[in-house]
């Protein structure tokens, strides 16, 4: 059986064995550094491309941030096509959620309108909550579609709103209204810095 | 013991789910959908095999009174490296599976082979035993999974069969514990007419 335990080799095995460990976690991070942020990277540009019309620019080159309040900014992708921009994708969340944070992209286009919305990262309930992600004709999130944002606020019709919530998931489909008001109060941002 | 009788002794006899009982946190959190059990099985498959084999090479030159934490650096070791790996080549199941992936450190299934496998025999030995308990947990999450896919969303594999969705319940927490206790009647029944005969 093992050893017998005396002070200098129980400091020594203990060392010997972190460092070894510690090693080998170095090298792999540095192995998978690049992937893990490329399929960051990817995931941020299929959620742009999903909720703008087409652009020919990098959105994810060109983000920059807006500060949303004193402690929070949030990243906006503008979209351009010839030098022009025709929408913006901006990365809004709201901590409103069921279970933890939600984080959507919302593409509105440079009059206003917003184009469509796309679930970045949620921890909802599977089957209850986590409806918001479905996409199909009539769901959801259509609701929020070609509604001017920089003019509405969003709530759910319990709320004396105008949106539809998912039966039996008023909370997950009121946090997804409040990161889409959130967008908006970023997008009269962005359009009031313009001006000065 | 043989070597086949090593793996095949994780799947039935010591099935670590149904018949140890032991990591019921990872299992019944994680069991929402086939995939993600599955997912959850693999992964500390992955973590029992890599702990099973290292700690058994180590286990002779470590002090007694120093082996939990000597065993608990190297099993943490191999959960960062799955964590790195699954964020940089599964990011979506990494996702899913959440908080789970670095709990597998503290799951008692892996520290429990450790000490009372790995430390004890030879390598391969040691990994064939983290290979079966690993397939064990893996199927015992994944038929967990599946059972309250189909009835909580009425999905297979991720596949919708029925058009409106299961009970939710048993997507949910009350869902994981029922189905589990029922698969664990059935499991041990299985077994005992397998072996009494």
């Amino acid at each position: 059986m093992a050893k017998k335990s005396t002070f200098g080799n129980m400091v020594l095995v203990l060392t010997l064995i972190c460092l070894v460990s510690s090693a080998i976690l170095g090298v792999v991070y540095g192995l998978t550094k690049g992937p893990i942020d490329a399929a960051e990277t990817a995931k941020i540009n299929a959620s742009i491309q999903e909720v703008v019309p087409t652009f020919d620019n990098q959105p994810s080159k060109e983000m920059f941030k807006v500060q949303l309040n004193a402690e929070d900014s949030i990243t906006v992708y503008p979209a351009k096509k010839d030098g022009q921009i025709v929408a913006y994708a901006i990365q809004s969340k709201t901590t409103k959620g069921y279970s933890g944070l939600i984080t959507l992209m919302v593409g509105v286009t440079a009059d206003g309108i917003i184009y469509n919305t796309a679930v970045v990262q949620h921890a909802e309930t599977p089957g209850l909550g986590a409806r918001i992600t479905i996409r199909q004709p009539g769901c959801f999130a259509d609701q929020f579609n070609k509604a001017n944002i920089a003019k509405s606020v969003f709530k759910v019709k319990k709320d004396g709103g105008q949106i539809d919530a998912i039966s039996a998931s008023t909370i997950s489909s009121r946090a997804y209204c409040d990161a889409v008001n959130t967008a908006g109060i970023i997008f009269n941002k962005i359009n009031e810095n313009q001006e000065k | 013991m043989g070597k086949f009788k090593i793996i095949t002794k994780g799947l039935i006899q010591e099935n670590p789910t149904f018949v140890l009982v032991l990591g019921m946190c990872p299992t019944l959190g994680t069991t929402t959908s086939a995939i993600n059990g599955m997912g959850m099985g693999l992964a500390t498959m992955f973590v029992l095999i890599l702990s099973n084999f290292a700690i058994s090479l180590l286990a002779k030159s470590i002090p007694d009174k120093v082996r939990i934490p000597a065993f608990i650096v190297v099993i943490a070791a191999f959960v960062t490296v799955l964590q790195l790996l699954m964020q940089a080549y599964v990011p979506e199941l990494y996702k899913t599976l959440g908080i789970f992936i670095p709990l597998i450190v503290v799951n008692c299934i892996v520290l429990g082979r450790a000490e009372s496998f790995a430390s004890k025999n030879p390598p391969l030995d040691s990994a064939l035993d983290g290979l079966g308990i690993g397939l064990g947990f893996t199927l015992s999450l994944t038929v967990l999974g599946l059972i309250r896919e189909i009835l909580g969303a009425g999905t297979f594999f991720g596949m919708q069969f029925l058009p409106h969705g299961g009970v939710l319940a048993f997507i949910l927490a009350p869902g994981a514990f029922i189905v589990l206790g029922y698969l664990m009647v059935l499991f041990n029944k299985l077994k005992s007419k397998m072996y009494n005969k």
